[in-house]
């Protein structure tokens, strides 16, 4: 998507931190409740990233209560006051559907060792 | 039958779809059509031609590329040539003059419009893609016949096909109209319409912008 940078610009956010499948990261969405709204964190598992440009999405999974949870949000999406990331994962794939079917500590992403030469 | 409704209208180049959001946080997929500079090239009013209406062109043409009667149409407008023309039945025609520009801001946020283009076309397409036909099943029996249309009619009686039966052939590149579409935003400087959903035609191809004919 490269027609439309001006005009995509006004859209995209600047302050999206680098985060790739396997990170773990809070989701900061902001919830409208009536004329109240409010912030509600949503921590998990980025299990992919999916597109370019404005229309890039990411989803996160998280298991809460024995059940999984994935929520797919748009990168650029007011919604989101914040993204953090939390943990990096040392992952080998971009799309980690493999984990839908791990439970427990199988399911568990390996931290990534930085190595000083790389960072 | 006479124009009684004030009809505006532009023509422009589909450049494609993106999406931004709305202020309610809420995805609003876009068309994005850039109409640039339309000109008024002649009036056409109920004395002289039986109807009131008005003639716009867009697009830049190489001036040796256009016929010696059309370059004398568009000097007559004061213009210079331009690749495509339109003639808008409207009944405030009267109010617009030969040579005027028409920017985007003819049209306002909000708005709702029609939008007509030349559909991109499929090439000779069969009956499932071109009718939505169903097909045959893909199993039960079924041998080298699952994306035929089946029957087309009876034998002896009436011992032909009906016309305007409907069969595989030519889809696509015809002229179609979307209605009711909404503008989503106007951009004057660089010359763009944002029309909500998406707009009849391939990218790049031209589509004519008018007032709505349904509608309040």
């Amino acid at each position: 998507m490269q027609r439309f940078d001006e005009l995509d610009k006004a859209s995209m956010k600047a302050d999206v931190p680098a985060f790739r499948a396997g990170d773990t990261v809070k989701v900061h969405v902001k919830v409208v409740e009536g004329t109240r709204s409010r912030i509600q964190v949503f921590q998990g598992v980025v299990i992919r990233r999916h597109g370019a440009g404005v229309t890039e999405t990411f989803t996160v999974r998280k298991v809460s209560f024995g059940v999984g949870v994935e929520r797919t949000f748009p990168l650029h999406t007011p919604i989101i006051d914040q993204i953090e990331v939390v943990t990096r994962g040392d992952v080998r794939r971009a799309k980690l559907y493999y984990l839908r079917d791990l439970r427990g500590k199988a399911a568990k992403i390996k931290e990534k060792r930085d190595t000083p030469a790389a960072r | 039958m006479t124009a009684t409704k004030t009809v505006k209208g532009l023509l422009g180049k589909k450049l494609g779809m993106t999406q931004l959001w709305n202020e309610d946080n809420r995805l609003v997929p876009v068309t994005v059509i850039e109409v640039g500079q339309n000109v008024v090239t002649q009036i056409r009013s109920e004395e002289t031609d039986g109807y009131a209406a008005v003639q716009i062109g867009f697009g830049a043409i190489d001036p040796r590329k256009v016929t010696k009667p059309l370059t004398g149409h568009f000097e007559k407008a004061g213009v210079t040539p331009r690749r495509h023309l339109v003639e808008l039945r409207t009944s405030d025609a009267a109010d617009y003059s030969a040579g005027q520009e028409l920017a985007a801001d003819t049209f306002e946020a909000g708005t709702t419009v029609d939008v007509t283009g030349t559909t991109k076309g499929k090439g000779f397409a069969g009956v499932m893609k071109r009718h939505g036909f169903h097909g045959v099943s893909s199993s039960h029996g079924a041998h080298r016949n699952h994306r035929k249309p089946g029957s087309i009619g009876g034998c002896a009686t009436p011992g032909r096909v009906f016309k305007g039966m409907r069969m595989a052939g030519r889809m696509g590149g015809v002229r179609q109209t979307t209605q009711n579409l909404t503008i989503h935003a106007v951009d004057v400087e660089k010359g763009l319409l944002l029309v909500k959903g998406a707009v009849p035609g391939p990218r790049g191809g031209v589509v004519l912008v008018r007032s709505a004919a349904k509608g309040a």
